[in-house]
């Protein structure tokens, strides 16, 4: 009977939700369990909750109703559609109770009993606490229901197997709410809290193996699974880890999508408009101090590294970037590359220009984009998309020079890496 | 004479050093004219416009019009992959603000072409055009589009100074219903299936063959009827988001 419903079951509630920001401090977290919050306190704190995590970046189509689901996203095992998670009775979570939708959130179980695929992140939503998969439940309760039904996931044999499914959970997910580390401040505490459980950055920043589990919690970065960019690592000196930076630009960069010398662009960009510009300052601090405890130091041993003689032939293709460079891109990022504070980012020394993989370099050249609109930076200045303009051999130039101009060192790279790197969702 | 000619130097170099210190000062101007020009490398400087290009004017066209077109692009009503990747995170305010500093921007546009059409099928789209054809319920085109067919305030575009191969493709996607994908009923989507695929080839030669003038009409330029079939275009519904 069970396996007679596989196929209809397929489409429901598999996903779920999102997640949470509770934990206001360990203080907090033991009131939660003594006075239950009013209803509309635990609303509002639900709908932060659900900002934090997101809910709505993945529950909700471009310019559709938001928490309707219907979304699609693309993975090497198949194409999973974002569920309704509106209180519609017959479409969405309706007839769901706050144990079930606990389940979901940390067990990674449908109401039936089924269990999820983790494109649904519960292997870090696992770690919200009780109070606040609550609250964020509440708060989906009191959205207005919205009859939709969302197309059914196609995914690609044998990866629709419940039993893999299984043998999966059985490795690559462990379940269990967040326990602060009590060497740890508080601060930290709540900022680990946020970025591994709620905010779920793992799910991107890190990379997976071909199963599609992530490798672990560390944050090393990785190609981001159902997109087209690369996550950087969030521990590497060498791509976006911390460890060097005020706790001020990294609290500035997250909260309003640039700093001085940084910018944020793709998938990151989204998630600074959708989600993290909401956050409280003192919750998007704990998150700086939680990152920029977790970043490697830079190895003076190895670093700096010394550039080699460059072969004539490479210094010719390099002297052919630098002509593009000339004519395209220096009169907004400068004849050395220092870019403009806050409106445009520098290329000497910018990370995202070096780091070992080229792809979100590349797909700036080609796309263009503007940083997200946010209240700290209502009016950003913008990249044009030169996809039209520039051919793949000169943006492979281009982007080679600028990875070894001004003391930067990078790999070069070819017109065939510019080719793989396009595509986008829309 | 040379310790003057010297000072004169050591003088005129001090702002270039100032500019230079502080790369913020460096004459880039707080302004929405720096902030598009990510706009401009496509819609082009009236200046620098080629005539055989595909990207449409905007200089000039009504705020609203514009406006909805940004966020259409934005939410995935109008499908076109660069406007959509470069609109990801933009604000409404933001775009109503770039529509606004579009819509008042002097227009220029190349010498028309002339149409390379017979005598027999300009006629045709003469009177599709200020006529229209009532047997197939379709309205004349400056009933809607402005009697100069420069577009009607605040959210009917103008249907000049637009290259030929733009015209084609939108022609091709309201056909097709490739063009603005969830706002039914698209009262041009409707209008375009019903034209042939002749006239279609004639209008859009034919268009580019008007030079541009004149400004587009008032809001009120339009019959009551029109702007009911036309009411999900006007009433620019505001998204979520």
């Amino acid at each position: 009977m069970r396996n007679s419903n596989t196929t209809r079951l397929a489409g429901i509630g598999r996903i779920i939700v999102c997640v949470i920001g509770g934990l206001l401090s360990l203080a907090h977290m033991a009131s939660a369990q003594t006075p239950a919050d009013s209803d509309t306190d635990q609303v509002r704190r639900g709908e932060y909750l659900a900002r934090a995590g997101n809910c709505m970046g993945c529950h909700t189509t471009r310019g559709g109703e938001p928490y309707a689901g219907g979304r699609k996203l693309n993975t090497p095992f198949g194409q999973f559609v974002t569920p309704n998670i509106t209180p519609d009775k017959e479409t969405g979570i309706g007839g769901w109770s706050d144990e079930d939708f606990w389940q979901a959130l940390h067990y990674g179980k449908s109401k039936d009993g089924r269990n999820l695929y983790p494109a649904f992140p519960y292997t870090e939503y696992t770690k919200i606490t009780r109070p606040d998969a609550d609250a964020i439940f509440a708060y989906l309760r009191s959205l207005p229901p919205v009859a939709q039904t969302n197309p059914p996931h196609k995914i690609s044999p044998p990866y629709d197997n419940q039993t893999l499914l299984y043998l999966w959970r059985k490795w690559y997910f462990n379940e269990g709410v967040y326990q602060p580390d009590k060497s740890k401040s508080d601060e930290w505490n709540r900022g680990n809290y946020l970025v591994q459980g709620l905010g779920h950055c793992n799910a991107c920043h890190t990379p997976r193996n071909v199963w599609g589990a992530s490798q672990d919690d560390k944050l090393t970065g990785g190609k981001i699974m159902g997109s087209y960019w690369y996550a950087p690592s969030l521990i590497s000196p060498r791509e976006a880890g911390v460890s060097e930076w005020p706790v001020e630009d990294i609290v500035e960069l997250l909260s309003t999508g640039i700093n001085g010398h940084a910018v944020t662009s793709g998938s990151m960009a989204t998630i600074v408009r959708q989600s993290l510009q909401y956050l409280s300052d003192d919750d998007i601090r704990s998150i700086a101090v939680y990152l920029q405890s977790l970043g490697e130091k830079k190895d003076n041993a190895k670093a700096p590294r010394k550039a080699r003689k460059m072969p004539e032939q490479v210094r010719q293709y390099l002297a052919l970037g630098q002509e593009v460079y000339e004519k395209h891109c220096q009169d907004c990022h400068g004849q050395s590359g220092e870019g403009v504070p806050k409106i445009y980012p520098p290329l000497a020394g910018n990370r995202s220009v070096t780091m070992s993989s080229p792809l979100n370099t590349i797909r700036s050249v080609l796309y263009g984009g503007y940083p997200p609109a946010t209240a700290g930076n209502p009016r950003p200045y913008g990249m044009p998309p030169y996809q039209h303009f520039i051919r793949d051999t000169e943006i492979a130039q281009v982007v080679s020079y600028i990875r070894n101009a001004w003391g930067n060192l990078g790999s070069l790279v070819s017109p065939e890496d510019v080719d793989n790197s396009r595509g986008s969702e829309f | 004479m040379s310790m003057k000619f010297f000072a004169f130097i050591l003088l005129a170099m001090i702002p270039g050093l100032t500019s230079a210190a502080g790369p913020a000062s460096s004459g880039l101007s707080d302004t929405l004219e720096e902030r598009v020009k990510p706009c401009i490398i496509c819609h082009r400087d009236a200046d620098r416009i080629d005539r055989d290009a595909y990207f449409p004017r905007i200089a000039g066209k009504p705020a609203g019009y514009l406006f909805n077109q940004l966020r259409n692009f934005r939410d995935g009503r109008r499908y076109y992959q660069p406007m959509a990747i470069l609109l990801e995170n933009m604000s409404d305010d933001y775009m109503r603000e770039i529509a606004e500093y579009f819509a008042a921007q002097p227009y220029a546009y190349l010498e028309p072409v002339a149409p390379a059409l017979t005598p027999d099928e300009i006629k045709s789209v003469e009177t599709l055009m200020y006529s229209g054809d009532p047997e197939r319920d379709l309205p004349a085109c400056g009933a809607c589009h402005g009697k100069t067919l420069m577009g009607v305030q605040p959210a009917i575009p103008g249907l000049l100074g637009l290259p030929h191969a733009y015209l084609a493709a939108q022609f091709g996607g309201w056909r097709n219903g490739g063009i603005m994908r969830g706002q039914i009923p698209d009262c041009m989507s409707e209008i375009a299936k019903k034209l042939t695929q002749e006239e279609v080839n004639a209008l859009v030669q034919w268009l580019p063959g008007l030079p541009v003038s004149g400004q587009s009409a008032a809001a009120d330029a339009l019959t009551p009827e029109l702007a009911q079939r036309c009411r999900t275009i006007l009433s620019g519904k505001e998204v979520t988001r």
